[in-house]
């Protein structure tokens, strides 16, 4: 219980459960041990409306020892369980680790089952259709909020099914990737690359890479300017994979096609991020993930279902 | 109403036979004497139908699998040929609004029918007092008996009527714990003791409950715990066939000869022999008219009437009747003239009503669900020759016990189709998020959102088929 702003609250809460509790007894022990009238007829001598009269039904002696041990109970429970104030209770049960305790169970139980995927290498999971609906299903819940149920991705979103990786499309590197995540940083290249004019005629030049329209006397007029992107992007722009720079000489533009969209791009430049997945999910978990990734993109077949 | 004063006086009585008392009182055990009769018989086949059903139906098998079956942990309720989901949770409001409807039927006709003749309560206690009778004997035995010092012979009938007792109880928890794990594993995991600790902890408890409730506390549940008998006196009105006693026919009421003549002793025709009290499994005397503890039980027709067979006089001086039949001296035929008044006709109505479309909607209910969820990564996308895409995740649950393959079909404007496979293969009462891209052709659409509907169907049975509404938006 961490919530309590102050110590006065949990006094407060643990004073009036407890005097509450010793209210119950109190009350138990008046009504127990008072006596009331009763005629010989056994009604009480109360009459209402004229004639209605209250007959005496005494509950059976039994019911005050339920009501004993139910007190008994409730005070056993508070020190049990976290039940007054902010004091945790002896058996330091919170909601939290049983939650926790649930899920350690439940890896317990299916253990076994990633115990077979664990010696296979991906290329044998991805044709492992008990792993790939587990991996879908992992994929789902946990990846497809950025990178769409389809896994083609969006705007700033990699799609992971054409074949292009920015960091790499073995296993292992599929693996790396989900385990630690990845930061796509690109530096806003305006200042290096001169003015307004200059950037405008670089992208044309990023453009004329991958044969999309483009303006060829600007591309030219950006070639040299091109220099500040190739340390980073290959004198080709054929991208690198060691520091997740996408090739600019193919089909796929991950943040926007066009002019308007390549001159935000060296203006601003990009932080892209993709969270570590390690503490979600679990080593097991990763390994029959990565496959799945890894299969979308190395089908043997096209029919995923 | 003139005379009425505005707040209800209390009069205290005066009173010289006053004596001081505790609110709370020992309990008297109460030992009822057995009883034959049309009504018992009546209560001994009800205990047999519900003793069989509770008793039987885990053991029966459907398809390789229990026929009912409440698996809690995968949440599937299997009962016989459907399988139950979460989402199906209405069936139980359906369940319990009609078991509750025709409570408030059943009481408002005839009292207090379900308390007699087929609650558990009434119905472990039967079958406990069977076994205390065969071990002990009947009540003046057991009286006897209760009242005997300690002796061999008690300690020998005791411990075999409580190990017979709770031999019975363990079997019954035994029992409760098979509905929800099956209970030919449970038998087997209870011969090697190794029962998970929940498993443990719901047979003993069910088993003590029964062996607690249908033991010693007997009456006391009805009495002093039950929520039912307090509402069901409410339901009662003066139609209400009630176990009465005709006060007119029976006081006053006295010992006599068999051979004299009432009339002329001045005697009623009833002969005091406090065998309807000795039979009353709550320990009231009928004869002074309707009280809160009567559960209708009608043990004191049944014993009655074997009296007023044996001294000769006609059947019936307690019989099932109603407050305005006893009053005014109706027959049968004017009582059930009055059964059918607006209250009961109302509750039939009602009962009626949600009976069938409850039984209905089971009966048409599709063993498939459908969830259409838009993916919010991306609203729409513009792919290749310029066609606009959006992606759904249908979260398909295949409600039946065998694999299926289902066709998915998108309609609602021009040219739309899947850019996915149309068919996919969702296993048994398993549930699968399946992606769809849905495609239409440049310009087939305004820029905006545009209703569409995906249609899944099951290949191998046309019968299951279910249509999703969707929306797919036009980017300007």
């Amino acid at each position: 219980m961490s919530d309590f702003t102050s110590d006065f609250w949990s006094w407060y809460v643990a004073g009036l459960t407890l005097v509450s509790i010793l209210a119950c007894l109190v009350l138990l022990w008046v009504s127990g041990t008072a006596k009331v009238k009763a005629t010989a007829d056994n009604t009480t001598g109360h009459v209402w409306d004229e004639d209605l009269r209250e007959m005496n039904n005494p509950l059976p002696r039994w019911w005050v020892y339920l009501f004993i041990i139910t007190v008994v109970f409730s005070l056993l429970y508070g020190l049990l369980y976290p039940m007054y104030g902010k004091y945790p209770g002896m058996l330091n049960w919170t909601s939290g680790s049983r939650y926790q305790n649930e899920v350690a169970k439940r890896a317990e139980e299916i253990a076994p089952l990633y115990a077979q995927f664990n010696g296979m290498e991906p290329q044998q999971l991805a044709g492992n259709a008990q792993a790939m609906a587990i991996g879908e299903r992992l994929f789902m819940n946990n990846c497809a909020t950025c990178h769409g149920s389809d896994a083609r991705g969006a705007r700033s979103f990699p799609n992971l099914t054409d074949g292009d990786w920015l960091w790499g499309g073995d296993p292992a590197t599929i693996k790396a990737t989900i385990i630690s995540g990845r930061m796509g940083v690109m530096p806003p290249m305006a200042a290096a690359v001169g003015s307004p004019e200059d950037v405008r005629n670089v992208a044309h030049f990023v453009l004329s890479l991958s044969g999309s329209p483009h303006d060829s006397v600007r591309a030219a007029l950006g070639r040299p300017a091109f220099a500040a992107c190739a340390a980073c992007h290959g004198a080709d722009g054929k991208g690198n994979t060691a520091m997740g720079a996408p090739n600019l000489s193919d089909k796929v533009w991950l943040h926007g096609w066009g002019e308007e969209a390549v001159v935000r791009a060296i203006t601003k430049g990009f932080n892209n991020q993709m969270p570590a997945q390690a503490d979600k999910l679990n080593a097991d978990q990763i390994h029959v993930l990565s496959a799945y990734v890894w299969g979308m993109s190395n089908k043997a077949s096209p029919a995923p279902n | 109403m003139t005379d009425r004063k505005a707040t209800i006086p209390i009069v205290a009585v005066p009173a010289d036979d006053e004596v001081m008392v505790s609110l709370y009182a020992a309990r008297e055990k109460i030992q009822p004497r057995s009883v034959s009769g049309l009504f018992s018989r009546w209560r001994w086949i009800m205990v047999w139908l519900t003793q069989i059903v509770f008793y039987g139906l885990p053991w029966l098998q459907w398809h390789a699998r229990q026929a009912v079956l409440f698996d809690l942990e995968a949440r599937r309720f299997y009962i016989f040929n459907l399988v139950l989901y979460p989402q199906d949770f209405i069936y139980l409001t359906g369940l319990l609004v009609i078991s509750a409807l025709a409570l408030f039927l059943f009481t408002a006709v005839a009292g207090r029918l379900w308390c007699g003749f087929a609650c558990p309560q009434t119905v472990y206690t039967e079958i406990f007092l069977w076994i205390e009778k065969r071990v002990e004997g009947d009540r003046s035995a057991r009286l006897k008996l209760d009242r005997a010092g300690l002796s061999a012979e008690k300690l020998a009938k005791r411990s075999l009527k409580h190990a017979l007792w709770l031999v019975f109880s363990l079997w019954t928890g035994f029992t409760f714990v098979g509905y929800f794990t099956p209970i030919r594993e449970l038998g087997a995991l209870s011969m090697a003791a190794a029962l998970g600790p929940w498993q443990w902890f719901w047979i003993f408890f069910y088993g003590l409950a029964t062996y607690g409730n249908a033991g010693f506390l007997r009456e006391q549940v009805c009495k002093y715990m039950c929520p039912y008998a307090r509402f069901q006196s409410a339901m009662f009105d003066r139609d209400t066939m009630i176990v009465t006693y005709d006060e007119q026919r029976g006081e006053p009421r006295g010992a006599r000869s068999k051979k004299a003549d009432p009339t002329a002793l001045g005697l009623g025709a009833c002969v005091d022999c406090t065998l309807c009290v000795q039979v009353c499994p709550t320990g009231i005397d009928i004869r002074n008219g309707l009280q809160y503890e009567c559960i209708g039980c009608a043990a004191c027709i049944d014993v009655c009437d074997t009296v007023m067979d044996k001294v000769g006089y006609p059947r019936g001086l307690i019989r099932f009747s109603t407050q305005n039949g006893i009053e005014q001296g109706w027959g049968t035929r004017q009582m059930l003239r009055r059964a059918l008044r607006p209250r009961v006709l109302v509750y039939t109505a009602i009962l009626g009503v949600i009976t069938i479309a409850v039984g209905l909607s089971l009966f048409l209910r599709t063993p498939l669900k459908v969830d259409v969820i838009r993916d919010r990564g991306a609203l729409a996308r513009m792919v290749e020759e310029g066609r606009i895409e959006n992606v759904f995740r249908l979260q398909i649950m295949n409600a039946t016990e065998l694999p299926q393959r289902y066709a998915i079909q998108v309609s609602g404007l021009p040219g739309i189709a899947l850019d996915t496979p149309a068919e996919v293969e969702v296993l048994s009462t398993e549930v699968r998020a399946v992606a769809v891209r849905v495609q239409i052709p440049p310009d087939a659409a305004s820029s905006g959102s545009h209703p569409i509907r995906f249609d899944i169907r099951a290949t191998g049975d046309e019968g299951i088929h279910v249509s999703e509404k969707a929306v797919f938006l036009v980017p300007r």
